[in-house]
């Protein structure tokens, strides 16, 4: 409590022009950025996975398994931040119990629930059902237990079964597709839905999560690809890689487009808020939001890879504008995520001031936590790989 | 339908069996965890409400006061005071209520408590009772002169300025600072007494005003003068110059 | 050329079987919650007697009698064990000045809690005004709306009420309150807000804040009552509500108040 005092004294200090007292305390920190920073690479890793099966773009099969594996590593950790930020997380069972049918806070439970069980864990156990009974028949030791536990200790290979596998996958991924997208765009309607803030309060916010979670979950999955390919014997693939980046271009120019989109119509209606907002964006997010969010994050990647694909530059270079534009994309979208949920709450509901978001390095909401949280889904891929090996070549034809 | 059961892959068959299992133990344990008043009354724990309804209260309402304090409440509800209830000053009085030996209340006696009210901001109503509190009997206790349960000016105030404070700070930077108050307001005496039954008057009309700033009035030459029957004939002066700062623009 | 486009027939088919087959399941869990609209709301009576249903509760507010001594902040903050530091406030009072430079400041230092202070800067003033401001207990209140739990609720009285026990500390619902009504309580981690100090209304008691109001710039009341001082504020006065744009529908209606007030 003293420290929670301390701290909001000196926050005090830096508050400029009137705010309701009790915003002083900004109450969605780091932790609620990151939260839907994974579940938007989560969808976008899914979704770059569905292209494979839906359109069937030969070229990225190599990615198909490992963008699977990387949606199902975030997906675990994804409602971690959440959890953590409760004031009371030993509660939190409540949402199963008595969810609030308005709240579309207590809906994420189910859609939550619904992705990770209906769609992403049945689609990965489908497709590798006949690799893991396989592999289960050959193996010893506890790596054979546990792939005859995932597998449910069928060991139907039978022509007929697979064929329904392969059906079955196909609808799941169907489902899939509108499934991820209500799964983020969900979360851009937690924050859109809420009319008391201006900064959030937008129809196209979900629209907008969307798709800015494609371009996350696209880059991820690229520089997953680059950095596992570049140590694996079969290398990587430029085609599979140009594919991509061609994916994450035209995702990027509909993300763009409906930034730029949001922008102008803000400006131009001009409401009540526009002031204070203008204050916001010239100001406290002058930074992340111009600088990293457009410039680094969006117009410079934008550039470089339509630059790389117009002059057909050497594969090396190619390969390095990729590299360097997809970790400036990731940058990119966690500044955009920083700049709605630290940003919708800079600003007072009075319009007439703002307050100040100072990180803390320790505690449950500090950066050590935070980062902690970051990369424990790259943990868990490692993991998911030894288990579940995407390899091409150990898929059994 | 045995047909259908056997179409149906063994693998699904292992999996809906978990996935039934899943749902079906969602189902059956979560209402065991429900608390059992949920939603008797709406998406609520009913008995919640009973929880904030049996709050500890502080503060006890003026009406038991009186019980005990018989004579502070005549006097009291005569003065201008008679609507402040006793805990503004005293504080929370439940427990002197219940146990007035033990628990002991305080009454404040520096100057700093009354001026909370009392003290001269531009913010405050005009008419209420306002003090420069560094000018006014500086570092003397209100109560020395001032009865808290019926409070009054122990004179009663010569200069307006004492409750309309305010006016008289705009009017301090003005041409008209030199006009008395009542040269413009018929003022009737028992305002300074009872200010909200007998009000002062306005000028209400422009001969008024014209006394002194019509082109043929009698008065200093200074005065900026203005025809009548031409200028602004549809108006009261007052109505478009505020005459406590004329020249403001 | 049959063959194949009987195949495309009977996919697009499959498609709309497994798609909807899938919008079917999104409904489920909205039908397991559904089951408690089935129980019906009986007569709600409370230990002391007291019926919620017979009672809907209001506030006013007259600006113009508003003197910024800031009693009630710090009676409510007595009455309600608010902590005592200047970022928790159930009500706060605020001061706004008009400049002549069509400026407007506005303040409320400590919540106004121990009231305010004259600027030396004052000449430039051409208008000024305390505004008291507390939880709107709105009709249509979005703090319930986005509970995920139902652990804030309103009442059958129409105020808005927190269980203590109940609730998560996810802090939506301070997100959600376009007044800066709520807090989260420092020690024990869950939402707070005026309660219109339920626990004294329904001993015929008023609120604490308009208890202590010494000009009587607080009104409280029964707007089913046509015989109370609340609904002969409401008949009275000019009157308006903040944001009423938002379609909250607030309970606490303010006599005088300006537009610039927000």
């Amino acid at each position: 409590m003293e420290e929670l005092i301390y701290h909001l004294t000196n926050i005090l200090k830096e508050v400029s022009g009137y705010i309701y007292p009790n915003e002083i305390e900004l109450h969605w920190g780091l932790l609620i950025v990151i939260y839907p920073y994974l579940t938007g690479l989560v969808a976008g890793a899914f979704i770059l996975a569905s292209l494979v099966k839906v359109f069937n773009v030969k070229e990225l099969q190599q990615t198909y398994r490992l963008s699977l594996l990387t949606a199902l590593s975030f997906l675990i950790i994804a409602p971690l931040p959440l959890l953590v930020h409760l004031g009371h997380p030993e509660k939190s069972f409540e949402i199963f119990l008595t969810p609030n049918k308005s709240s579309a806070m207590a809906m994420f439970g189910f859609v939550y629930a619904w992705y990770l069980m209906a769609v992403l864990l049945l689609e990965i156990w489908l497709d590798y059902r006949k690799d893991i009974i396989i592999w289960a028949s050959s193996e010893k030791g506890i790596k054979k237990w546990i792939h005859k536990l995932v597998s449910l200790f069928s060991s139907d290979i039978s022509e007929r079964a697979i064929k329904f596998d392969k059906k079955a996958i196909k609808a799941i991924t169907i489902i899939g597709i509108p499934s991820a997208f209500l799964l983020h765009g969900y979360v851009g309607f937690i924050f859109g839905s809420i009319k008391a803030n201006p900064w959030w309060s937008s129809v196209l916010m979900p629209i907008a999560f969307l798709f800015s979670a494609m371009v996350s979950g696209i880059a991820l999955v690229l520089l997953i690809y680059m950095v596992i390919y570049s140590w694996r014997p079969k290398g990587i693939n430029m085609q599979c890689l140009d594919k991509m980046a061609s994916y994450l271009f035209y995702v990027m120019i509909v993300d763009f487009s409906l930034e730029t989109l949001d922008f102008i119509h803000r400006t131009y209606e001009a409401e009540e808020s526009i002031k204070i907002l203008a204050e916001l964006v010239g100001g406290k997010l002058f930074v992340s939001l111009v600088v990293i969010q457009v410039l680094l994050g969006m117009i410079i990647p934008l550039g470089s890879i339509a630059t790389a694909k117009l002059f057909k530059m050497p594969e090396e270079l190619r390969k390095l504008i990729y590299f360097v534009s997809s970790i400036l994309i990731l940058i990119g979208i966690f500044s955009t995520r920083w700049n709605i949920v630290i940003g919708g709450q800079l600003f007072s509901k009075s319009f007439r001031g703002l307050t100040e978001y100072k990180m803390t390095i320790f505690g449950l909401e500090g950066l050590l936590v935070s980062i902690g949280i970051m990369l424990s889904p790259i943990l868990i891929l490692y993991v998911l790989t030894k288990i579940l090996p995407p390899w091409e070549e150990v898929r059994n034809p | 339908m045995l047909s259908i059961w056997k179409k149906i892959p063994e693998q699904i068959k292992r999996l809906s069996f978990l996935v039934i299992l899943i749902v079906a133990g969602y189902l059956l344990i979560s209402p065991l965890f429900i608390p059992p008043d949920f939603g008797k009354y709406g998406h609520f724990r009913a008995s919640a409400v009973e929880e904030i309804a049996s709050q500890q209260m502080n503060y006890v309402g003026h009406e038991i006061c009186a019980n005990c304090h018989e004579d502070v409440s005549v006097i009291k509800s005569k003065g201008y005071h008679k609507n402040v209830a006793c805990e503004v000053c005293h504080g929370p009085a439940f427990l002197h209520a219940e146990d007035p030996g033990s628990a002991t209340l305080e009454a404040p006696r520096g100057r700093s408590y009354c001026t909370l009210c009392h003290e001269y901001l531009p913010s405050r109503p005009t008419g209420f009772p306002q003090i420069v509190a560094i000018s006014h009997n500086p570092m003397k206790p209100c109560i020395t002169c001032h009865d808290p349960h019926k409070p009054e000016p122990p004179v009663t105030p010569k200069e307006c300025s004492a409750c309309h404070a305010t006016i008289a700070r705009t009017l301090s930077i003005s041409y008209h600072i030199y006009l008395p108050c009542t040269r413009c307001h018929e003022t009737p005496e028992k305002h300074k007494i009872n200010p909200r039954e007998f009000t002062p008057s306005k000028p209400s009309t422009r001969e008024f005003c014209g006394g002194c700033h019509s082109i043929d009035a009698k008065s200093d030459k200074g005065i900026p003068r203005i025809d009548l029957a031409t200028h602004g004939h549809r108006y009261v002066c007052w109505q478009c110059h505020y005459p406590h700062l004329p020249e403001a623009k | 050329m049959r063959n194949n486009e009987s195949s495309e027939k009977q996919n697009r088919r499959k498609f709309i079987q497994h798609f909807l087959f899938a919008c079917a399941s999104f409904i489920i869990p909205g039908i397991i919650g559904a089951q408690e609209l089935v129980r019906k709301v009986g007569t709600w009576v409370l230990k002391n007697g007291y019926v919620p249903s017979e009672h809907h509760w209001g506030m006013g507010i007259d600006i113009s009698k508003c003197i910024g001594c800031g009693r009630c902040v710090d009676a409510c903050k007595k009455e309600n064990n608010v902590p005592k530091e200047p970022f928790f406030f159930r009500t706060w009072v605020e001061q706004y000045r008009f400049l002549e430079n069509d400026g407007v400041v506005v303040d409320s230092p400590n919540g106004g809690i121990n009231s305010f202070k004259a600027e030396t800067s004052e000449k430039n003033i051409i208008r000024s005004f305390f505004v008291p401001k507390l939880c709107n207990q709105c009709d249509n209140p979005p703090c319930v709306q986005v509970c995920p739990v139902g652990a804030t609720f309103k009442t059958a009285d129409g105020v808005i009420l927190v269980d203590k026990e109940y609730c998560l500390g996810c802090r939506y619902c301070i997100q959600a309150c376009p007044y800066g009504a709520r807090f989260l309580h420092p020690e024990t981690r869950i939402a707070e807000k005026c309660t219109f100090c339920y626990h004294r209304i329904i001993e015929g008691l008023d609120p604490a804040c308009v208890e202590v109001c010494p000009t009587q710039a607080r009104i409280f009341g029964d707007l089913t009552h046509k015989a109370s001082p609340l609904v002969r504020f409401k008949r009275m006065n000019n009157l308006s509500v903040l944001k009423p744009s938002l379609n909250t529908e607030p309970k606490v209606y303010y006599a005088n108040l300006d537009g610039e007030v927000r």
